[in-house]
């Protein structure tokens, strides 16, 4: 075999956002060593993106709030697809988080008595938000990079994975490659965190950046894991619109938190003619108490905006493709209009949402504390992916674990705001503390060179190809594949749409399997292009045959040919693995029964 | 529709030169998109580095038309694009590939600096009280996204090339949100002082009109560490009584 430079570690963690961080902190606090891979430098990772705030039932704000009404606040939002243990890990688990990351430097926004804040956000029965301004998840990222970087573990910036390496269908590490240099490197590793984030660039619109090609999902299917809820696809009801350029660029959930309104361009706030049944008891029914409620009023009901991101989404869809929609295609948000609520509404909208006031008057020319915005949905999230146990976080290849986005049980069928954060530093904790137990109890892993081989010899061939002449690059068939996604699989699905979008799968893979690259290795992102197609490729098929198998409308699952919730979809999780044939195969996996006590904490909760 | 030319620096650590690549531009669009537009159809070798693409990442750094910047948050209507627009990356750190440089250094020495210390907790759920007027201040240095545009100008790395020796403006804010974070107890002012050579900066205030988070480096981050050094180890009353009543 080839030379390759060789890092061998007890725990690999392959993403630097906030769950594979987190993994990293407690590996290291297992005295396991640890590495991290990460695609961008540190600190980049999509977790910076984060806004509104991180869920967690401290009760600072409104001491009603707990974690069973947490927990049953996430399965409501979830439809009941959730794992009903994650789901009461993480509403148990959330608060000591928050409190652990206050204790490594993160500096919350305060409450008059000096405690953390907390705010409102679609879904949450009370202000439950943990949060700075409206930059809550740089405030996180950076937290733990800068208590990370003294832990102990050794950051790998700017290098990307081709494969899992298996020894005797035990994960032995991985082998990549720095993106820098081009160089090939190899880590051998006792245990493994996938820590890599979603998989928006399979869209047009989305919130997410180059990097989220489902690289980990991919990795774990082909390593035999097993993919599950992968029909559950977030679109944020609330991304930019205009100018074109920014089209999907999130914003926050948190200007409704602060009293922003939708409305269509006939002035009218459309989501109150849509209030779903389950949700009526908790929703305002006059515009009146809804601002009460974004202003503390415990009284009050949440407004229509924000009821869970699913349904808001598909109001905004529908008034769109109604004709009622703003000029560029979106609706309008609001939150200038406070201004005949609060006299001082400029500075009040200045200090709470900084960074969304920046964002528009800098990209789009747009004061939002004078004028409304201009907005449509986006895929922001997957809620599906590597299906893990809700206690350890194992997936099915023994020593490989997973965490944050690329596990799939927490949301269910929809992700509520906000817990996506707690999701990432309770899940990534358990999986740093199990991935380091598991590397302790069980010795060294063989590397089969073969197979390290075989995939440097793949991961070069673009470069030969694009030696021909009238190669096709990697950039038109990755837009090609966003925009057949974003069409046929979007968020209004049906059956003869996702069957054309399996039969176009098979046209790209094709097309992938020819692009070509010029250049040389060192930071070719045409080539980095390249070698992301594969994954890409693996999470659109799955979306769209698990979209495919279920045939009923249930949260961010919507079907034009099945707009109902049907029960029977109700008692089992879409799963997919590959067969041994190498052709993915889809199964129903039932429930597992939820315990009576968790049971009549819902029922108590309705 | 308009098109615009773009003057790229293309090469590698050996050496380059600038290119130049026409391309459409449409309304709304940031240097980024250009870049991104010409990578895609031109130049698909091209070394970019960028993420988020609205302004919370700080990746995306460059020298546009020889003004430190976020590719992703400069405007094309906001330069004249009636001649070329020059694209270039930070000069200050060594060159990588095309936009792309190695600001691995800026790493290094984050981790020497020394670490968030708290007090004991106030409260017995681990918990700390602290008001908002007592966060304020940090909170303005944690808006930082570690573009590094501020070392990329600071004359002190970019002319005088005192990497050993200086810490840079990044880390001065880094080092004032730990020292003035409420709940913090270690003192970072003889690093400051001996390690990080805050003394070097000449306040020229270079680095806080690059900030894209407009923080107010010099004013609120550099002076008050400058004073703290100065207070603890250049107090000439304070020498003197050390001088009369001894150490």
């Amino acid at each position: 075999m080839a030379e390759y430079q060789t890092h061998p570690y007890d725990v690999l963690v392959i993403g630097a956002g906030g769950s594979g961080l987190s993994a990293a902190i407690e590996a290291s606090a297992q005295g396991a060593r640890v590495g991290v891979i990460t695609k961008s430098l540190l600190g980049k990772a999509h977790t910076v993106m984060a806004e509104g705030g991180v869920a967690a039932a401290l009760g600072n704000v409104d001491d009603r709030d707990n974690w069973k009404v947490h927990f049953s606040d996430t399965m409501r939002g979830g439809q009941y697809l959730n794992s009903w243990r994650m789901a009461e890990l993480h509403a148990k688990e959330a608060p000591d988080r928050v409190r652990e990351l206050e204790a490594w430097g993160a500096v919350f926004d305060r409450t008059k008595e000096g405690r953390i804040l907390q705010r409102n956000f679609g879904g949450h029965r009370y202000p439950r938000l943990a949060h700075v301004g409206d930059r809550t998840g740089l405030e996180m990222i950076r937290t733990l990079q800068d208590h990370g970087i003294h832990q102990g573990m050794e950051v790998h910036m700017e290098c990307a994975v081709l494969t899992l390496l298996l020894d005797s269908g035990r994960v032995a590490g991985a082998f990549g490659y720095d993106r820098e240099r081009g160089r090939f490197l190899l880590f051998p590793a006792k245990a493994v965190v996938m820590a890599s984030g979603g998989i928006g660039r399979a869209y047009r619109i989305t919130s997410n950046s180059w990097e989220y090609t489902g690289d980990g999902l991919g990795l774990a299917y082909r390593a035999g894991a097993i993919l599950r809820d992968m029909e559950f696809v977030q679109f944020h009801p609330t991304g930019m619109v205009w100018p074109p350029s920014v089209q999907g660029l999130l914003v926050t959930e948190g200007v409704r938190g602060e009293g922003g309104v939708l409305r269509n361009k006939e002035g009218r706030r459309f989501m109150f003619d849509d209030i779903p049944e389950n949700y009526r008891n908790q929703t305002a029914d006059n515009p009146e108490e809804g601002w009460r409620y974004t202003q503390g009023d415990k009284d009050a009901r949440r407004p229509p905006e924000l009821l869970t991101r699913d349904h808001v989404a598909r109001c905004i869809n529908r008034e769109v493709k109604a004709g009622r929609g703003s000029p560029h295609g979106g609706v309008y948000l609001d939150i200038s209009w406070i201004k005949e609520k609060l006299p001082n509404s400029v500075e009040h909208i200045k200090r709470k949402l900084p960074s969304m006031y920046h964002q528009f008057k800098q990209l789009a020319d747009v004061d939002i504390t004078k004028e409304p915005m201009e907005i449509g949905p986006t895929m922001h999230y997957m809620m599906g992916g590597i299906e893990v146990d809700p206690e350890t976080q194992m997936s099915a290849v023994p020593g490989l674990f997973a965490a944050g986005e690329c596990a799939a049980g927490l949301h269910g069928a929809n992700r509520l705001g906000g817990n996506s954060l707690s999701d990432l530093l309770v899940f990534g904790k358990r999986a740093g503390h199990y991935a380091a137990c598991f590397a302790k109890e069980n010795g060294e892993t063989r590397v089969d060179n073969a197979q390290v081989e075989s995939t440097a010899r793949e991961a070069l061939l673009p470069f030969e190809r694009g030696q021909k002449s009238g190669v096709e690059g990697p950039y038109q068939v990755q837009r090609d594949l966003q925009d057949m996604m974003q069409d046929l699989v979007g968020i209004v699905r049906e059956e003869s749409e996702m069957q054309r979008a399996l039969t176009s799968l098979e046209g790209l893979r094709k097309r992938a399997a020819q692009v070509g690259i010029y250049g040389n290795r060192e930071f070719n992102n045409g080539w980095h292009a390249c070698l992301d197609l594969r994954n890409l490729l693996t999470v659109s098929e799955a979306i769209a045959r698990a979209g495919l198998e279920r045939k009923e409308s249930r949260g961010a699952h919507f079907r034009d040919d099945y707009p109902e919730k049907d029960p029977e979809y109700a008692k089992f999780n879409l799963v997919i693995r590959q067969g041994s044939d190498g052709e993915m195969q889809i199964a129903r996996q039932p429930l597992p029964p939820i315990p009576p006590e968790l049971q009549q904490v819902i029922e108590e909760m309705k | 529709m308009a098109t615009a030319t773009f003057r790229i620096w293309r090469g590698d650590e050996k050496g380059g030169k600038f290119q130049d690549y026409r391309t459409e531009v449409s309304e709304g669009m940031v240097v980024l998109d250009a870049v991104l537009k010409v990578q895609a159809e031109q130049a698909n070798d091209m070394a970019v580095r960028w993420n988020c693409k609205a302004g919370k990442c700080g990746s995306c750094s460059a020298e546009i038309n020889g003004n430190p910047k976020l590719m992703c948050m400069t405007r094309l209507n906001s330069l004249p694009l009636d001649q070329p627009v020059t694209v270039e990356p930070m000069r200050t750190f060594p060159s990588i590939k095309d936009l792309v440089t190695d600001v691995s250094w800026n790493f290094r020495v984050k981790k020497g600096i020394q670490k968030f210390n708290p007090r004991k907790p106030d409260f017995p759920d681990g918990t700390w009280k602290m008001g908002q007027a007592d966060v304020n201040r940090i909170q303005e240095f944690r808006k930082c996204i570690e573009c590094f545009l501020c070392q990329d100008v600071c004359h002190v790395l970019r002319d005088h090339k005192k990497f050993d020796e200086f810490a840079g403006p990044r880390f001065f804010v880094h080092t004032a949100a730990l020292e003035m974070h409420p709940l913090d107890t270690n003192s970072r002012t003889l690093d400051l002082k001996d390690k990080h050579n805050v003394g070097y900066c000449n306040i020229t205030t270079c680095c806080r009109k690059v900030c894209p988070e407009e923080i107010v480096i010099t004013e609120n981050a550099i002076i008050p560490l400058k004073e703290r050094v100065v207070d603890e180890y250049y107090d000439p009353l304070r020498k003197l009584v050390m001088k009369i009543f001894g150490s």
